[in-house]
C-alpha cells in the first residue's frame, strides 16, 4: 500500500502534491516537502544503507545533518551526485536514489561477512595485516570493498556559480534563536543576511512548537529591505577576517551557487544536535534517535514504527511519549539510563535500567531491557527512540577560531572565548540544554556503536587506549571514529567521554579533534565552479596561433603559453625535417612568448648591474648581453639577452616561463631595497610578436623583406640590435641565437606579428625555409651545449657549476653574491654541466639516467638529450660530480645501452664559424 | 581569507595579494660574515603575535608593510615600506 506509514493528521507536507521518487530501482510516492528519508519511512523503507566497514544493515537514525547512515548517490535532471544524505535531500518528481557500499543488493550484501568477522577486524586491523610487500598490494581490492557513492562520468555535472556579498551581520541559522537575532539586528540598520539549510527557515518550531510565532518574525524579516534570507543555503566554512563560505542549491536542477561573504559579524545561531545512546546493539534499522522521530511525526506526518521504545539518559524526551502516542505509536516501555530518572508524563512508567541487545536481521524485532536490579526481560518493537543528550553545533565557531570547553553539565562541547567579531547564541551556546551524563559502557554483549558512519565501537575506543593511542587525534585516526563525511559531527562527545573513561582522564582534558572546513562535504566541482577546462586559467596564445593550426602544428602548453611542438602528424619525422632546415636553409621560430621587459631611468645601468650576475652598464646602445640573474642564495633562477636600446633604455630579455616572475621581482627590489633608485620596469611581452629566422639563408630572407638599415654581417653582427622597418613594418631585430646559425629575433608590434611571418613565410618558401617548433628548437640547443635553465640546472646550480666562475673578477655586489664566495660552492665535488658523448649506441641516452662507475652508483645523471641529424648521433649534457675536471672519463648508463665520455658541451660546429657568418 | 587594507586602494580580499614574508631585514654588505649572511638569508622570527611582514597587492603593484597578529590574524598596522615598526601594534 502507498505511503502506508503516512499519517493523516497534517505535518508540513503537501498532501495536493504527489512526486514519484525512485530507490533502488523501486518506485515510491511522497508529497511535496517531504525529505527522501521521510518518503522512504512513509513508505515503510527501514533498511536504507549497509554500513562502511562490516556492511551491518542500517536505517535512518537522523532527520538532517546528524544522520550518520543513509548516504545515496542521486540522479536529478540527467545530473548523478554521490554521496548525499537522504535526510537532506528534497523530494523531486523522478529522482532516482541509489544505496552505496552495498553489492549485490542492499539486502543481501556479500560483504556483510565482514561483519561476522567482526572480532577479527578491530581498530587498525589495515595497518597490522596489509603492510607486506606493501599496502598498495591490497588497496585496489580493499577500496572497492569500502568506498562510498560512485562517480558517473556519463552523467552530468551540476553547474556551480560563484558570487561574493558583504553584509554587517551575517546570521547562520534560521531556527527561532536565528530569527530573533536577525529580526534584532535588522532593527538596528545594516545589510543582514539570514542563512539557513532547510528549505524553509524555523529549525526546532517546524517540529516542536511555536510555528506560528516563528511565522510572525519571518514575514517582517521578508519584508525588510535590508534582510537577505538565504534556504537551502549551508555555512560550509568559516575563513579568517569573518569571511565565510556558503553552498546554495537548487533541488529540481542539483544547481550549487557558492557564496562567499564577508560579514562585520557574524551570529551562529547553528543549533544543537542529539547524541546517539551508546548501548549493545544501538545500530539496527529501526532505532533513530528521539528528535528524528518527534522530526518524522510532526514536521513530515510519518509514524517510523508501530511499536515503540524510548530509551534515554535526559529530560529531552519527556514529552515523546505524548508524541508518540498521539501518532498510534505503541510506547512499548520508555527506558532511562540514570539511576534516579525523572518521570515520564503519561502513563507509563519510567523504568531506570539499559538495553542489553537488540534482535531483527534487516529491521528492528525487539530489545531486552536489564533493570537496575538486574532483571532482564524481552520486549518486542520495531522502533526505538533514543536520547544520549545534546551537542552544541559548534564547528564553525571553532573554525573560526573560537576555544571551546567541556561542560559536565550537558556532557558535551560549548563555546568559551572568541577570536573574531563573531557570537554564538540559542542552543549552539549550550543555553537551555538538558542535563545528560556522560557515554558510559552499558552492560551487554553486542557491538556498541560510537561512530555508525564509521562503524567504530567502544571495543574500538578501547583497544585505541590499550594500545596507547591516548591523543584524541590518534584516536580519532586509528579508530577513524570521526573520520567520515559527517567528520564525527554526533558521535564526537560520546567519543571523548568514552576514551576520557577508558584512559582515566576528565573529558575536558582529553580535548576534541580540530573542526576544520568544510562543515558538511562539499563537492570538489562546487569550489571549482566555472573555473575547469579551458577557464581553468587564461591560456596565452601568440598573434600567429592561426597560421601554425593551418599548418598543422601539434600544440603543447609550455608554461602559461600554447605554443606548436612540432608540425605534421610524425613527431620524429619533424625534428629530422626541421632540425636539417635550420642546419642546411632556414628555420622560422615563433619566439613570441619570449619575456620581454623593458627596464628605464638613469639608474637602470647600476640597476641592472646589481640584478645580473654579469656586468650590464658596460655595453652601449645597440649592443646585447647574454646574462645570468640569480637569487640570493646565488642559484641561477633564469638567463637571456640583455641589450641596450638607449643610455637609459633597457631591453631585458627573460625566459618564457620567467617573464611575469622576473618582473616582479625586479619591482620588489626596486621598492622595497632601492627606493631612492630612478627606474621604472615595464613588462612587455606581450606588446610583442617575436618571428625569429635562423639558418645559413636567414640574411637572404632577411634582405629580401627590404630592410631600411643596413644588415651585412659587418654592419649588424652577432649580439647587436637594429631598429627600423622590415615590409613596412616597425621591428626591432636582435641578432641573437639559440640555435648556433645566423638568427635573428625580429619583434613587431603585436598586432602586427602576424602580418611580417606571412611576408617571412612568403620569403623563405624559395629558401628551403620551414617553420619549427619547439621540440627542434630544444635538439637544436642541445647540439649547441646551450644551457636551458630548469632543465639543466636546478635549484642548487650555481654560476661556477655551468663554467661561469669568470664573474667573480666583477667589481661591486650583485643579487647572490655572498652566496657564491661560501666555501661549498668552490667545492671541487660540485656537480658541473658537461657536455656527453654516446659510445658504442646509437640510442638517446634517458633524460634523469644516472652516470655510473664501477665503485660509484652515481656519478651525476643526463640532464638533456637528442638525436642530432645533423651530426648522424645522440648528443647529451648532463651534471657531472666535479664534471668539468673529468673531461673524458668514461660511464656507464642506469638505464640505456652503451657508455658516455665527458666532452665539451657544444658538439656542433664547436668554433662557433655558422654563428658568426 | 584576510581582509587586507591597501594603502592605495583600500581594503582588498587576500587573493588579490602576495606575501613577501617578514620585513625590517637588513641586507648585509658583501664583506659580511657567512654567519651574518645565513643570518639574513635564513633565520626569520616566526613569533606567536605580532609579526611584521610586507605584502604586494598585485593588482595595483604597491609593496608595504603590515603588522598582523599570528594568533587572531588581526591586522594592526599598515604603513609604508620604508617605515619603521609602528610603536605599538
Amino acid at each position: 500500500m502507498a505511503q502506508a506509514r503516512r499519517l493523516s493528521c497534517t505535518g508540513r507536507i503537501d498532501r495536493t502534491r504527489p512526486v514519484t521518487f525512485s530507490f533502488n530501482g523501486s518506485l515510491y510516492e511522497g508529497f511535496a516537502g517531504d525529505t527522501l528519508a521521510s518518503a522512504l519511512l512513509a513508505n515503510g523503507v527501514g533498511l536504507v544503507a549497509r554500513s562502511f566497514k562490516y556492511h551491518r544493515p542500517r536505517g535512518i537514525v537522523g532527520a538532517g545533518l546528524d544522520e550518520p547512515n543513509a548516504i545515496v548517490d542521486v540522479i536529478v535532471g540527467g545530473i548523478r551526485l554521490p554521496n548525499l544524505l537522504a535526510t537532506e535531500i528534497e523530494l523531486a518528481e523522478g529522482l532516482e536514489a541509489f544505496s552505496v557500499n552495498a553489492w549485490p543488493s542492499l539486502s543481501f550484501d556479500i560483504g556483510s561477512i565482514n561483519n561476522l568477522l567482526g572480532s577479527f577486524l578491530p581498530a587498525g586491523f589495515y595497518y597490522k595485516t596489509f603492510f607486506l610487500p606493501h599496502w598498495h598490494f591490497y588497496e585496489w581490492a580493499i577500496r572497492r570493498a569500502a568506498g562510498l557513492g560512485r562517480l558517473s562520468p556519463g552523467h552530468e555535472t551540476p553547474r556551480v556559480d560563484h558570487c561574493h556579498a558583504h553584509c554587517d551581520v551575517l546570521v547562520v541559522g534560521g531556527g527561532p534563536a536565528g530569527i530573533e537575532a536577525a529580526t534584532i539586528a535588522a532593527a538596528r540598520g545594516g545589510r543582514v543576511m539570514l542563512v539557513e539549510r532547510d528549505h524553509e527557515p524555523g529549525g526546532s518550531a517546524l517540529w516542536r512548537t511555536g510555528a506560528a510565532s516563528i511565522e510572525a518574525s519571518l514575514s517582517k524579516l521578508r519584508n525588510a529591505s535590508n534582510v537577505t534570507i538565504l534556504t537551502r543555503t549551508v555555512a560550509a566554512a568559516f575563513h579568517d577576517h569573518n569571511m565565510l563560505m556558503l553552498v546554495e542549491r537548487d533541488p529540481a536542477t542539483m544547481r550549487q551557487r557558492v557564496w562567499h561573504v564577508r560579514a562585520g559579524e557574524v551570529i551562529l545561531a547553528t543549533g544543537a544536535l542529539e547524541r546517539p545512546l551508546v548501548f549493545p546493539g544501538n545500530d539496527r534499522p529501526g532505532i533513530m534517535l528521539a528528535s528524528a522521530v518527534e522530526h518524522y511525526v510532526n514536521r513530515y506526518a510519518v509514524k517510523p514504527g508501530t511499536r515503540a521504545l524510548v530509551v534515554t539518559n535526559n529530560d529531552s524526551t519527556i514529552a515523546l511519549a505524548e508524541t508518540l502516542a498521539g501518532a498510534g505509536i505503541n510506547v512499548e516501555a520508555i527506558v532511562d539510563t540514570r539511576p534516579a530518572p525523572t518521570a515520564a508524563r503519561g502513563s507509563l512508567p519510567v523504568i531506570s535500567g539499559s538495553i542489553t541487545q537488540t534482535r531483527g536481521a534487516n529491521g528492528l524485532t525487539g530489545a531486552r531491557i536489564r533493570k537496575s536490579d538486574g532483571q532482564e526481560h524481552d520486549v518486542a518493537c520495531d522502533l526505538i527512540a533514543m536520547s544520549g543528550g545534546w551537542t552544541p553545533t559548534i564547528q564553525l565557531f571553532v573554525q573560526s577560531g573560537g576555544k571551546s570547553r567541556f561542560d559536565p553539565e550537558t556532557s558535551a562541547f560549548v563555546p568559551d572565548s572568541s577570536m573574531t567579531s563573531v557570537r554564538v547564541v540559542g542552543s549552539a551556546s549550550g543555553e537551555g540544554l538538558p542535563a545528560a551524563p556522560k557515554a558510559t559502557r552499558l552492560p551487554g554483549r553486542q557491538k556498541a556503536f560510537v561512530d555508525f558512519q564509521a562503524d567504530a565501537t567502544i571495543d574500538d575506543l578501547d583497544l585505541a587506549a590499550r594500545e596507547n593511542f591516548v591523543s584524541v587525534e590518534h584516536a580519532k585516526r586509528y579508530t577513524t571514529q570521526g573520520m567520515s563525511t559527517d567528520q564525527g559531527r554526533t558521535s564526537n562527545a560520546n567519543a571523548v567521554a568514552l576514551l576520557a573513561a577508558a584512559t582515566a582522564r576528565a573529558p575536558g582534558s582529553v580535548g576534541t579533534t580540530r573542526h576544520r572546513p568544510p562543515f558538511t562535504p562539499v563537492s570538489v566541482g562546487a569550489f571549482a565552479g566555472h573555473r575547469r577546462n579551458l577557464l581553468y586559467r587564461p591560456q596565452r596564445r601568440t598573434p600567429i596561433h592561426g597560421w601554425h593550426a593551418s599548418m598543422g602544428a601539434t600544440f603543447e602548453e609550455f608554461g602559461e603559453w600554447l605554443r606548436p611542438a612540432y608540425y605534421g602528424p610524425d613527431r620524429e619525422a619533424a625534428l629530422r625535417r626541421e632540425t636539417l632546415a635550420v642546419r642546411n636553409a632556414l628555420g622560422m621560430f615563433d619566439n613570441t612568448p619570449l619575456g620581454k621587459i623593458e627596464v628605464v631611468g638613469p639608474d637602470a645601468a647600476r640597476f641592472l648591474d646589481f640584478i645580473y650576475a654579469n656586468t650590464m652598464s658596460t655595453l652601449k646602445p645597440g649592443q646585447c648581453r647574454y646574462g645570468l640573474m640569480l637569487n640570493e642564495q646565488g642559484v641561477i633562477i633564469d638567463d637571456g639577452v640583455a641589450a641596450r636600446l638607449a643610455d637609459d633604455r633597457f631591453w631585458v630579455g627573460t625566459t618564457s616561463a620567467g617573464a611575469t616572475r622576473i618582473a616582479a621581482m625586479l619591482d620588489e627590489w626596486l621598492q622595497c631595497e632601492f627606493l631612492h633608485d630612478r627606474v621604472i620596469v615595464a613588462p612587455v611581452t606581450a606588446n610583442w610578436a617575436v618571428p625569429t629566422i635562423t639558418g645559413p639563408r636567414a640574411r637572404d630572407v632577411l634582405a629580401a623583406l627590404e630592410p631600411d638599415f643596413d644588415i651585412s654581417a659587418d654592419a649588424f653582427p652577432h649580439m647587436t640590435f637594429r631598429e627600423g622597418k622590415l615590409a613596412g613594418i616597425p621591428v626591432r631585430v636582435f641578432r641573437v641565437s639559440f640555435t648556433g646559425e645566423v638568427s635573428y629575433e625580429l619583434c613587431a608590434p603585436a598586432d602586427r606579428g602576424a602580418e611580417l611571418w606571412q611576408a617571412l613565410a612568403d620569403a623563405s618558401a624559395g629558401a628551403g625555409g620551414l617553420p619549427v617548433g619547439v621540440d627542434a628548437w630544444m635538439v637544436l640547443r642541445t647540439e649547441k651545449g646551450y644551457v636551458h635553465i630548469g632543465t639543466d640546472t636546478d635549484g642548487t646550480t650555481t654560476p661556477d657549476d655551468i663554467g661561469w666562475s669568470h664573474i667573480h673578477r666583477r667589481q661591486g655586489d650583485f643579487v647572490g653574491r655572498r652566496s657564491l664566495l661560501r666555501p661549498a660552492n668552490r667545492a671541487r665535488d660540485r656537480y658541473q654541466l658537461v657536455g656527453l658523448a654516446i659510445e658504442g649506441s646509437l640510442a638517446m641516452p634517458a633524460v634523469g639516467a644516472h652516470l655510473k662507475s664501477a665503485i660509484s652508483p652515481s656519478e651525476g645523471y643526463v640532464t638533456s638529450a637528442a638525436f642530432s641529424h645533423a651530426l648522424g648521433r645522440p648528443v647529451a649534457m648532463g651534471m657531472v660530480r666535479a664534471g668539468s675536471q673529468r673531461m673524458g672519463e668514461t660511464f656507464t648508463l642506469s638505464q640505456s645501452a652503451g657508455r658516455v665520455r665527458i666532452v665539451e658541451r657544444t658538439a656542433y660546429d664547436p668554433a662557433g664559424a655558422r654563428l658568426h657568418a | 581569507m584576510l581582509l587586507i587594507p591597501c594603502p592605495f586602494c583600500g581594503p582588498r580580499a587576500e587573493p588579490e595579494f602576495h606575501c613577501g614574508g617578514e620585513s625590517h631585514i637588513a641586507r648585509p654588505p658583501l664583506s659580511c660574515t657567512d654567519a651574518e649572511w645565513a643570518n639574513y638569508l635564513y633565520m626569520r622570527q616566526n613569533p606567536k603575535g605580532i609579526h611584521y611582514e610586507r605584502w604586494l597587492h598585485v593588482t595595483c603593484g604597491l609593496w608595504f608593510n603590515v603588522a598582523r597578529s599570528t594568533v587572531s590574524h588581526e591586522i594592526r598596522a599598515v604603513y609604508a615600506i620604508d617605515a619603521p615598526k609602528p610603536e605599538q601594534a
